[in-house]
């Protein structure tokens, strides 16, 4: 505790110059605007920056690089809200009710409670990185591809959440979702699944990609078709500020996604995804009954804050492994442990003795990139939420464009622009007839992850299917599965029986 | 007027400037695309830009081109790299032993045959490692532990069908069990294997020396061997030295587009033997701490046949190819 506080202060002492301070500021400012797109990830900005580490020292280039990768976090949900386009996939969940709240004019409040809740989440991840670190990162080891497996049957009882009205339809875009997964190589033994013979296919469908075409380009597609010539609508970008009440449903959520957040950053296999899904699940459930119905209609706040605070503890979170014991558990880590490398330094257990005095100026940094991106974003909410002023043809020509241009980005290839319309196309049917698009997003997330933990689990066993009823942590996660599953419906009855 | 007459001069005498600077050798082409079927940051990428900052500081070549085409072990950017660069004299790929297997796992129609081989550059050996709280003491310990029951031996690495899978594969044959009743945990990448290591979730590791070297160095995982030749680390043994008949490691070299000319071959391959004989290449080689494996022309196809040979023997026996 003490050796972190020395340690802080010595890191502030380091990252407080002009330099420091300009390379801070540069990169969240390059990392809002590569959030921004959908595709360009902080991954492939820092390999792009990667040449600079022959030219500027250690710290200065570390703090660029944790600028970039904490802003590409906050201009995720940007789009997210606004254009129903997200940038990354832990943003995915934000657009869920995001969007819903800029359509019916409440875009200022749902861009400041995710840059608001971005801040907060942030801080306390930094701070989880500060204390907690190596404690959390031991933990977080005992946990198998049996936990794993188990921790992804829970988030599978969020989907419930956004299954719509009819439980048919939703389960059918579910196990679409899920059939989009398994595309591509299988890892547990190198054979190609239902690539159709495409070498593009090899690598599987990109879920961004898939949650553009669906959410974007589908919605494009279906108000072009059902475009009327009649007086058009004029949208209200209403109030750009948070009332009073809008602050009061915020917080819970944002302290709630943090603490969610932080540990499946830390795990090795946890990632962004799971924790924005269990957020939004839990603020669905935990919602007070007056706002209850704003859900999945006219937007609840409570679904913005909560997940966007979960991915931005999970982004923090995931530094932790990689500084404490060099493992890099997300692209953007190995990118990074790369340009380690390059300054010959070895990240591994080591790294906080050997290098202590550049940790700490590297978190330290965090500190700081965290406030200069909530004073970056706050004032820029007013402007974006101009954009939606912009008569409604124009627009969704602008989502259109930006979409194509953003989904080439990936992979520079022509195939992921015939999916994109491809899916878009579905999209727009989807929409045509009453089927969720969520679902079919969060089955390509969980479905891959799933298969492996669950093969990793029974290889590991030696085919043992009780694995995961006789490891303990993975048997409480599955008893919280069935109780979040049949909770509900047990308690709805008893309350109606009464 | 005097300006732009300025400036014209100026640019004039930029590549005289250059070229002055860089008498040092002459160069030999004048612009180089280098294609890397992997994403920025990993070994292929490294090998490539590595050689740019040598052949372009020696002024060897005038400058490079990068693109990276990554996914499924380069089995998504062979195909690109062998339609769009057919017959180009100045186009090089790099490429390496997890490309071999790949793209004989993935049944790809494409394949390291329908590029030319150029030169092999690096090498680098495996790793056999246990979780520090292992009571596999030493490689005798695991071997007796891996003939007894392989089943129960859970052992990660990277993807099914990689170098150390194949390693895995090869280690089985030579205690007289089949290759395929081993129990091997693919992860994707190297973290969240080295975490299923460190937090005892399987009983063995194997994988690249250099991604387990520092866990290795701090305690926290232990080595129990090295799949080279010779010994990397004076105090680990060697696979071979152990009496287990299993050399194999996971190298790294260039190749040139499918139908060029031979003595378009021939210029490619003097000018990797030149970047390998510069000082700036040993130092990088030390820097990066990449084994010397260079081998080019005949003795280098000579090899690539074999190795195809080796790795497809052992992916059937494993029932992946």
């Amino acid at each position: 505790m003490m050796d972190s506080i020395a340690g802080l202060q010595l890191g502030f002492a380091n990252a407080l110059t002009l330099g420091n301070l300009g390379w801070a500021l540069l990169g969240c400012f390059l990392g809002t605007a590569i959030g921004v797109l959908p595709g360009i990830g902080p991954a492939l900005t820092i390999a792009l920056l990667l040449p600079i580490t022959f030219k500027v020292e250690a710290t200065g280039a570390f703090i660029l690089f944790c600028g970039v990768f904490y802003g590409a976090m906050y201009g995720g949900s940007t789009t997210s809200i606004l254009l129903n386009t997200p940038g990354e996939s832990g943003s995915i969940i934000t657009a869920l009710e995001g969007a819903k709240m800029a359509r019916n004019g409440r875009a200022g409040p749902a861009l400041a409670t995710a840059a608001i809740g971005s801040f907060v989440a942030g801080t306390i991840g930094t701070l989880g990185i500060s204390f907690l670190g190596p404690v959390v990162v031991n933990l977080a080891l005992k946990l198998g591809p049996a936990e794993y497996f188990s921790l992804m049957l829970l988030c599978f009882v969020t989907v419930s959440a956004v299954l719509g009205g009819s439980a048919l339809r939703g389960l059918t875009s579910l196990f679409f979702g899920l059939l989009l997964g398994l595309v591509g190589i299988d890892l547990q033994t190198g054979q190609p699944r239902m690539t159709l013979g495409v070498p593009e296919l090899l690598d599987g469908v990109n879920v961004v990609l898939v949650a553009v075409a669906l959410f974007a380009v589908g919605e494009t597609l279906y108000m072009a078709w059902r475009h009327t010539n009649a007086a058009p609508q004029v949208r209200q970008v209403g109030s750009i500020m948070m009332s009073r009440q809008d602050w009061r449903r915020s917080i819970g959520p944002w302290f709630r996604g943090s603490l969610l957040g932080f540990p499946f950053g830390v795990m090795p296999a946890g990632g962004t995804e799971m924790p924005t899904m269990l957020s939004y699940y839990a603020e669905r459930k935990l919602v007070k009954p007056e706002h209850a119905k704003e859900f999945g209609t006219t937007g609840a706040i409570e679904g913005v804050a909560g997940p966007e605070a979960a991915n931005n503890a999970a982004a923090a979170g995931i530094l932790v492994p990689m500084l404490t014991l060099g493992l890099p558990t997300s692209a953007t880590a190995a990118i990074m442990l790369s340009a380690f490398q390059s300054y010959g330094i070895n990240p591994g257990p080591l790294l906080f003795e050997q290098q202590g005095a550049l940790v700490w100026t590297l978190i330290a940094s965090l500190y700081i990139a965290n406030i200069m991106l909530v004073v970056l974003n706050l004032p820029l909410v007013g402007l974006w939420a101009r954009i939606l002023k912009i008569p409604q043809p124009q627009l969704y020509a602008g989502i259109l464009v930006f979409a194509t241009i953003g989904t080439y980005g990936i992979s520079n290839s022509v195939t992921d622009l015939v999916l994109l319309y491809v899916i878009g196309i579905i999209g727009m049917f989807m929409r045509r007839f009453d089927f969720p698009t969520a679902p079919v997003v969060i089955g390509m997330i969980l479905g891959p992850m799933a298969e492996q933990a669950m093969r990793q689990a029974l290889t590991i066993s030696e085919g043992d299917w009780t694995t995961f009823l006789t490891r303990p942590v993975s048997l409480a996660i599955l008893l919280l599965a069935l109780v979040a599953l049949v909770g509900p419906r047990l308690y709805g009855r008893f309350a109606g029986a009464r | 007027m005097t300006g732009r007459r300025h400036l014209l001069a100026v640019a004039a005498g930029l590549p005289a400037a250059a070229l002055a600077h860089d008498a040092r050798a002459q160069q030999r082409l004048a612009s180089l695309y280098m294609f890397i079927p992997a994403g920025p940051g990993g070994g292929w990428d490294g090998l490539g830009r590595a050689i740019e900052q040598v052949a372009r500081q020696a002024g060897l070549v005038g400058s490079f081109q990068f693109e990276n085409v990554g996914g499924a072990g380069g089995s998504v950017g062979l195909p690109r790299f062998v339609g769009q660069r057919r017959g180009r004299p100045d186009a090089l790929m790099v490429a390496g032993s997890i490309m071999v297997g790949a793209t004989l796992t993935n049944k790809t129609p494409v394949g390291l045959k329908d590029v030319t081989p150029v030169a092999r550059m690096t090498e680098e050996a495996g790793v056999v490692v246990v979780p520090a709280s292992s009571d596999i003491k030493d490689l005798k310990g695991f071997l007796d532990a891996l003939k007894a029951n392989p089943g129960g031996t859970s052992i990660a690495g990277g993807s099914a069908g990689g170098t150390d899978h194949i390693t895995l594969g090869l280690i089985l044959k030579a205690l007289g069990r089949s290759a395929k009743e081993g129990s091997y945990v693919a992860f994707a990448g190297g973290g969240p294997a080295q975490a299923a290591i460190l937090g005892a979730q399987v009983k063995a590791g194997i994988s690249g020396y250099s991604e387990f070297a520092e866990q290795i160095k701090s305690g926290r995982m232990r080595a129990l061997a090295t799949t080279g030749d010779q010994r990397l680390d004076p105090a680990i043994p060697t696979l071979k030295e152990s009496g287990v008949d299993v050399v194999i490691t996971n190298w790294r070299g260039v190749f040139a587009p499918p139908g060029i000319r031979p003595d378009a071959r021939d210029k490619l391959v003097a000018l990797m033997t030149e970047i390998h004989a510069l000082p700036a290449w040993t130092e990088m080689l030390k820097t990066r701490e990449w084994a010397d494996a260079f081998l080019t022309g005949d003795a280098f196809s000579a090899f690539l046949a074999q190795d195809v040979t080796q790795t497809e023997a052992v992916l059937k026996d494993i029932g992946l190819a």
